[in-house]
């Protein structure tokens, strides 16, 4: 410990040690750039790093436990909390889970629009991925443009639903809402002009002399790295492997939509930032499917399943029976069959997963929480030592971690 | 005398059960309806016991002795073609017969199955480290040390991960309560302010709707505002709300529906 007086200030983040030349640098968790509250501890050696030792647990709110002591409609609003930046994929992703364990089927409009629901919030995502991964580097125009169509999406999830970042717009059984009327006209307004849009992003950054630099081979993750931290989504794909859950195991829609899964064997940041523009036409081009298929589905939101969905506002206030079910299914919550499931699905992040283990209660016996980002922060352990500190930023940018998925 | 309540599982209960309940089973189908899980599994049963098998919701369930774990996803993944480990954690059933299951959720990419082996141990018992076949282990099997204080063997940095390192007890057990146990209460101010400040302090309240109406030091009501710290335990006097504005307050106007713009279109 030094002992600081006003000759000898004292650094409370660097640690000095003459014997080996070696630093150790605390990044974080207080950091702009580390995308939440991570912390790293590197070691380095000059500007280089040799060791990288990521501490995480600062966002830790035990979501595990919470919905061990709360029934499956009220654990709801805690998913939105995870990935905050695509609050509707975890809705949608627990909600499935409970009805895969159930054997529930959802009315085909409660599918389309949770497929809109899914797809805004992957642009979002991927718009907010690239603004402040942009603005990490230094690219503050890009950050400004991207914000403002990820405003135009926040506008209309909020028209949908109310909120602007913690959704709750997925029901377990279906969706609470049917589109509002200019829904459908705003959505097409910002994809036809979205193109242009990426475009103007894609002409500022593709041969931008500082992005090439802190985006061509740096940080470049091989196949058998990928695979064996479990990574997923963008992080796996640009590294060569042709995985999206969506294509390989559809759920919802997604085997009726027309897309491609765009995909890059070369593993590093700039194949990250062009694996999301490519998305982000990719879910341009599903939301137009979407609305065409929204006309001709029958107005029903929310499956019939009496036992363990409320039965539809008229019924309640006319009927007796319907009323003192959903008395039941509220105070005391629906009772899905003893068993156990585990759900992935494709979140803008990777595959988010819900390990979903039900002894017949209505509070979950276990459930388990499989966020992308998790891993994604585990892999810069592996994946940070051999660069320099400037690329640190840049990495972490094109992990895409949002830290209330990787502490839950 | 006051009820007894049982300690080894302090989650919340539902407060009302029908006697007659009986809670339905997700079906478990047979493994021999899959022709790429029969193969895996009989590969499996090649060299390993296995205690059960069968499929629940599309997904391969393998019950194996626990001994047996490292070898059995090592056979999986080099040839059984099970390239990613997706997630592995534990449950508790400390309460109902003493043992932790522990579960690994695997994925083979070009067969495009998953399937989840399990297996259980006791309370004391450790088990083997897969972290040498997929690093994702690394950080899994330290949050499920971190959350139950199971030990993993071989595994090179079994550290918490999630909570502090110098945290005590185990929070997802069932036995942890959620709103924290005694040493959760004291642990900031112990370490913030130490030992010596708990009677000014008091424990760290969990209950993130509690307000105490006599509080002036961390609660205002609006309208009867006093100075921070007075006691009101005997009533506090009425302030009528004030705004600023209505005395006139420089580049400050009232809102004027009539004369305000309202825009419906934003032309973007």
């Amino acid at each position: 410990m030094q002992q600081p007086n006003r000759l000898r200030p004292f650094f409370e983040n660097i640690t000095f040690d003459r014997a080996d030349n070696e630093m150790i640098l605390n990044f974080g968790p207080q950091h702009p750039s580390a995308h939440g509250q991570l912390r790293l501890m590197l070691h380095m050696q000059q500007e280089q790093i040799t060791k990288a030792h990521p501490d995480i647990g600062y966002l830790h709110r035990g979501m595990e436990k919470m919905a061990e002591n709360m029934i499956y409609n009220e654990f709801m609003p805690t998913t939105d909390r995870m990935d905050y930046i695509a609050s509707s994929s975890n809705n949608y992703g627990f909600a499935l889970a409970v009805e895969r364990l159930i054997g529930l089927e959802v009315p085909r409009r409660a599918k389309v629009i949770r497929m809109m629901l899914l797809e805004t919030n992957r642009l979002m995502s991927h718009l907010f991925w690239l603004a402040t991964t942009a603005l990490d580097i230094g690219a503050m125009t890009v950050f400004l443009f991207a914000f403002r169509e990820r405003e135009y999406l926040m506008d209309l999830i909020e028209d949908y639903c109310g909120a602007r970042l913690t959704h709750s717009a997925v029901r377990i059984g279906g969706v609470p809402l049917d589109l509002p009327d200019n829904f459908i006209a705003d959505l097409r307004k910002f994809l036809d002009k979205l193109p242009e849009n990426i475009k103007d992003y894609e002409d500022l950054l593709d041969s931008n002399r500082i992005w090439l630099m802190r985006m061509e081979n740096v940080g470049v993750i091989s196949e058998e790295m990928a695979l064996s931290w479990g990574c997923s989504g963008v992080m796996l794909r640009a590294s060569g492997v042709e995985w999206d859950i969506r294509k390989e195991e559809p759920y919802e829609l997604y085997d009726e939509v027309e897309f491609n899964v765009p995909v890059s064997d070369k593993g590093d940041n700039y194949a990250r930032y062009k694996l999301y523009m490519a998305e982000m036409r990719e879910s341009a081009k599903i939301l137009y499917q979407v609305i065409d298929m929204y006309a001709g589905t029958q107005p029903a939101l929310m499956a019939h399943a009496p036992q363990y969905i409320s039965a539809p506002k008229l019924d309640i206030m006319t009927q007796n029976y319907s009323l003192m079910q959903h008395f039941v299914l509220v105070t005391q919550g629906m009772r899905p069959p003893v068993g156990e499931v585990y759900i992935p699905t494709e979140s803008p992040k990777g595959e988010l997963g819900y390990y979903i283990n039900s002894q017949g209660g209505a509070y979950p016996y276990r459930l388990k929480l499989r966020a992308p980002s998790f891993w994604h922060t585990g892999i810069l352990t592996d994946l940070l030592p051999g660069h320099y500190i400037p690329d640190v930023v840049s990495i972490i940018g094109t992990t895409n971690i949002v830290f209330g998925e990787v502490d839950r | 005398m006051r009820a007894y309540t049982p300690k080894d599982n302090v989650q919340k209960k539902p407060y009302y059960t029908d006697r007659y309940w009986v809670a339905p089973q997700v079906a478990k189908h047979d493994v021999s309806s899959d022709a790429v899980f029969t193969d895996d599994l009989e590969a499996i049963k090649a060299q390993f016991d296995v205690l059960e098998a069968y499929i629940q919701v599309d997904q391969m369930v393998v019950i194996i002795n626990a001994a047996d774990n490292f070898g059995v996803i090592e056979m999986l993944k080099n040839e059984r073609a099970y390239n990613q480990l997706s997630e592995m954690s534990a449950i508790d059933w400390l309460a109902d017969e003493g043992k932790f299951e522990i579960f690994y959720q695997m994925l083979s990419m070009s067969k495009r199955k998953r399937l989840r082996i399990k297996c259980k141990i006791d309370e004391k018992e450790s088990i083997q480290s897969v972290e040498k076949l997929f690093r994702s282990a690394d950080w899994s099997e330290r949050e499920m040390y971190d959350m139950f204080g199971v030990i993993v063997n071989n595994h090179p940095f079994m550290k918490r991960i999630l909570m502090p390192d110098d945290w005590e007890g185990f929070p997802l057990r069932k036995t942890y309560p959620l709103q924290g146990d005694e040493f959760a209460a004291w642990y900031e101010v112990d370490k913030i302010f130490g030992k010596e400040a708990r009677e000014i302090i008091g424990p760290e309240n969990r209950d993130p709707a509690r307000i105490d109406r006599y509080d002036t030091e961390r609660f205002a009501r609006l309208g009867h505002e006093v100075p921070r710290g007075t006691d009101i335990s005997n009533g506090e006097p009425d302030t009528p709300l004030v705004y600023q504005e209505s005395e006139g307050v420089f580049m400050i106007e009232k809102f004027d529906a009539e004369k305000s713009v309202v825009i419906s279109d934003r032309d973007r």
